[in-house]
C-alpha cells in the first residue's frame, strides 16, 4: 500500500512557514523546500550561525514578528521534512526538480504551495552596473545577513517604503547616508494618506523612518528623476534632477529599487494561468481568495502571488494551507479562513494606498536613453530593444527576447524583465499590460554542469 | 573618503563591516595570494571587504561586484582555480578556497 504523498511548500519565508505550521496542525507532514540555509525568507532572513546581533537590532520594529516566524519554524522542524539550501529549478508533471549540494533530485507532489516571495523591482539607470551599485533589498541583506554596509557613503534611490526603511537601518547602523532620492513627489504621499490610514501602525512606522532621517540631517529629496551614477571601475557619484535643476553627490555606494516584484517563475512552469495586475504592474498567477491557482492542487501565497507585504504573507500562507487541507477532504475551521480572507482584503486596500504614495515612475521608459544597459547579464541596451521593435515589429516580450537576448541571461529576466516590458510597451505604443510576459524557462537558476549530467544519467 | 585609489591594485574595499566583527578567521586565496575573511562570510563579503570586484563582464570587460545579494540576479558569480563558478552571495567562504578575480586574464 502506498503512502499518500506529503504536501510540498516552496519557500520558507513568512508565507511558507505559516503554511507549514498550519499543515502540521492538521496532522500533515509537509516537505518545506527553501533555497536559504535558515527559515525566515528575505524579510526575516536570519544571519548565519555564530552571528550575535539580537533580533531587535536586525529587524527593528519587526523583531517580534520575525521572532514569531522563526520560532514557529523551529517548533515544527521535527514534524516536517525541511530541505534548506535547496533550489527548485524545474517543475512539471507532478514533480519538482531540486538541487541540493550540487546534486539533483526529483520530488513528486500532488499538492503544492508556492511561496516564492519577491525581489526588488529594478528600473535601470546609467551606471547601474558599476561595482557599488546594489539593489535596495540587497543593501538590506548585506547589513542584516552579513553585518556589512555596501559602502561608507551611501545614496539610496528609487521609491517605495523599503527606501526609507533601508536608509534608516543604514544610518542607525553607523553608515553615512548621503541622500535619499525618492522619485515619488511629496504630494503623492499626502494624497495617499486617507488610504494609508487604514493601517495606522504601518503608516506610523513609515512616517517615523522618514522623520528620523530628516531629524538626523539626512537629505531627503522627493519628486526626483535619477540621471546617472558615475565612476571609474566603481561608483563615485550620483546625479539626479529635481524640478529644473541638476544635482550631484559624491558617494561610494548606491542602493536602489522601485518597490518589489513577485517571483513567479515556478508558478509559470507549473502551468498556472496568469493575468496582468494593474496594481502590481506585472502579470501574476490568478488565484481565488484562498490562494487556489488555475491548476488543481497548486496554491500560491505571499509576495510571490503579488506584493502584499510580510504580514499578509503570513495570513495568505495559513489561508492556502487551510484550502489545501479542505480540498483534500480534511476538516478545517471555515470561520478562520474567512477571517484571514477579510484581513487580506483590507491589506489590498492599504496596498493600493501605497501605490498612490509611491507611484511607479510611468515616464521611466520615455526617459531611458538609447545607450542605457537594460539587461545586465547580456548587456542589451534600451536602444537595441527599440531598434528591434522598429525593425521587426516585435510587440511581445518573448519575441523581443528571441531577437535581442533580453531576459535570456543568467537572471532569466528577474532583473531586467519589468524594465524591458516598459521599454517595449513604450516603443510600440501599447499599455504595459499588453506586451505579454517572459515565459518561465527551466532551469530557473543556473545549474552546475555536473549536476545536469547526473540528472540526465538518472532520467 | 580616504586617499587615492590605484586602478586594479590596492583596491579600496567595497563593503564595510559595521557589526559582527568578532568571528574566527577563514584563510583563502585570490589569484594565488592569501586573503583572510571571517567565518560566516559569504564569498561575496569575503572578496568585497578586501577588494572592489568579483569578476569582469564577459561582454564589456567591465568590473562587476554583484547586485541583488539574494540569489536572483546571478551577477555575482566568481570563478575558482578548478574551473567552477560559485554564486558568491549565497556560498559561504571556506578555508583553503582558491578563487580568481578575473584580473589575471585581462
Amino acid at each position: 500500500m502506498t503512502q499518500p504523498l506529503p504536501p510540498v511548500i516552496v519557500g520558507a519565508g513568512p508565507a511558507g512557514v505559516r503554511a507549514a505550521q498550519t499543515l502540521v496542525a492538521h496532522g500533515l507532514r509537509p516537505v518545506l523546500v527553501d533555497e536559504a540555509p535558515r527559515p525566515g525568507g528575505q524579510i526575516y532572513r536570519q544571519p548565519p550561525i555564530g552571528f550575535s546581533r539580537p533580533r531587535s537590532s536586525l529587524y527593528g520594529f519587526e523583531a517580534a514578528r520575525a521572532a514569531s516566524v522563526h520560532h514557529a519554524a523551529e517548533r515544527i522542524i521535527e514534524q516536517i521534512d525541511y530541505r534548506p539550501d535547496t533550489l527548485v529549478w524545474n517543475a512539471a508533471d507532478g514533480r519538482l526538480d531540486l538541487l541540493h549540494d550540487g546534486r539533483t533530485e526529483s520530488l513528486p507532489y500532488v499538492q503544492l504551495i508556492v511561496a516564492t516571495g519577491a525581489t526588488d523591482r529594478v528600473l535601470p539607470f546609467p551606471g547601474w552596473t558599476l561595482p557599488g551599485v546594489y539593489a535596495l533589498g540587497g543593501a538590506q541583506v548585506a547589513l542584516k545577513f552579513q553585518g556589512c554596509s555596501i559602502g561608507e557613503r551611501v545614496v539610496f534611490a528609487g521609491t517605495g517604503p523599503l527606501l526609507y526603511l533601508v536608509a534608516y537601518q543604514y544610518a542607525k547602523a553607523g553608515a553615512t547616508v548621503v541622500a535619499v532620492l525618492d522619485t515619488a513627489p511629496a504630494a503623492a504621499k499626502l494624497a495617499a494618506l486617507p488610504a494609508l490610514a487604514r493601517n495606522l501602525p504601518v503608516l506610523a512606522k513609515g512616517i517615523y523612518y522618514s522623520a528620523w532621517l530628516r531629524l538626523h540631517g539626512v537629505p531627503v529629496h522627493e519628486g526626483i528623476t535619477l540621471e546617472c551614477a558615475g565612476g571609474t571601475g566603481r561608483v563615485e557619484s550620483v546625479r539626479w534632477r529635481q524640478g529644473g535643476d541638476v544635482h550631484e553627490a559624491a558617494c561610494d555606494a548606491v542602493g536602489f529599487g522601485y518597490a518589489l516584484r513577485p517571483e513567479t517563475q515556478l508558478a509559470d512552469l507549473l502551468g498556472c494561468r496568469f493575468g496582468y495586475d494593474e496594481l502590481q504592474r506585472a502579470a501574476v498567477p490568478q488565484r481565488d481568495a484562498a490562494g487556489r491557482t488555475s491548476v488543481a492542487g497548486v496554491y500560491v501565497a505571499g509576495d510571490g502571488a503579488g506584493i502584499m507585504g510580510a504580514d499578509a504573507a503570513e495570513w495568505a500562507g495559513e489561508r492556502a494551507a487551510l484550502a489545501l487541507v479542505a480540498d483534500a477532504g480534511g476538516a478545517v475551521d471555515a470561520a478562520r479562513g474567512r477571517r484571514l480572507e477579510a484581513r487580506l482584503a483590507r491589506t489590498a486596500a492599504f496596498r493600493r494606498g501605497l501605490e498612490r504614495a509611491f507611484p511607479f515612475p510611468a515616464d521611466w521608459a520615455a526617459q531611458a536613453s538609447d545607450d542605457l544597459v537594460v539587461c545586465r547579464c547580456e548587456e542589451v541596451t534600451a536602444g537595441q530593444l527599440r531598434h528591434c521593435v522598429q525593425d521587426s515589429g516585435a510587440a511581445e516580450m518573448n519575441r523581443l527576447k528571441a531577437l535581442t537576448r533580453v531576459g535570456m541571461g543568467r537572471c532569466q529576466g528577474r532583473m531586467c524583465g519589468a524594465a524591458a516590458a516598459e521599454i517595449l510597451a513604450h516603443a510600440c505604443g501599447r499599455p504595459a499590460g499588453e506586451v505579454g510576459r517572459l515565459r518561465g524557462q527551466m532551469p530557473i537558476k543556473p545549474l552546475p554542469f555536473a549536476a545536469v549530467a547526473t540528472a540526465r544519467g538518472e532520467a | 573618503m580616504t586617499g587615492a585609489r590605484l586602478p586594479n591594485s590596492d583596491a579600496m574595499p567595497l563593503l564595510k563591516r559595521l557589526a559582527e566583527r568578532d568571528r574566527p578567521p577563514v584563510h583563502f586565496m585570490v589569484d594565488g595570494l592569501p586573503r583572510t575573511a571571517l567565518a560566516g562570510d559569504t564569498v561575496l563579503t569575503a572578496l568585497l571587504t578586501g577588494g572592489e570586484q568579483l569578476r569582469r563582464s564577459e561582454f564589456s570587460g567591465e568590473p562587476r561586484a554583484g547586485f541583488c545579494l539574494m540569489g536572483a540576479c546571478q551577477d555575482c558569480w566568481v570563478a575558482t582555480e578548478s574551473g567552477e563558478r560559485l554564486r558568491a552571495c549565497s556560498t559561504f567562504i571556506q578555508d583553503g578556497m582558491r578563487l580568481l578575480s578575473g584580473e589575471a586574464a585581462t
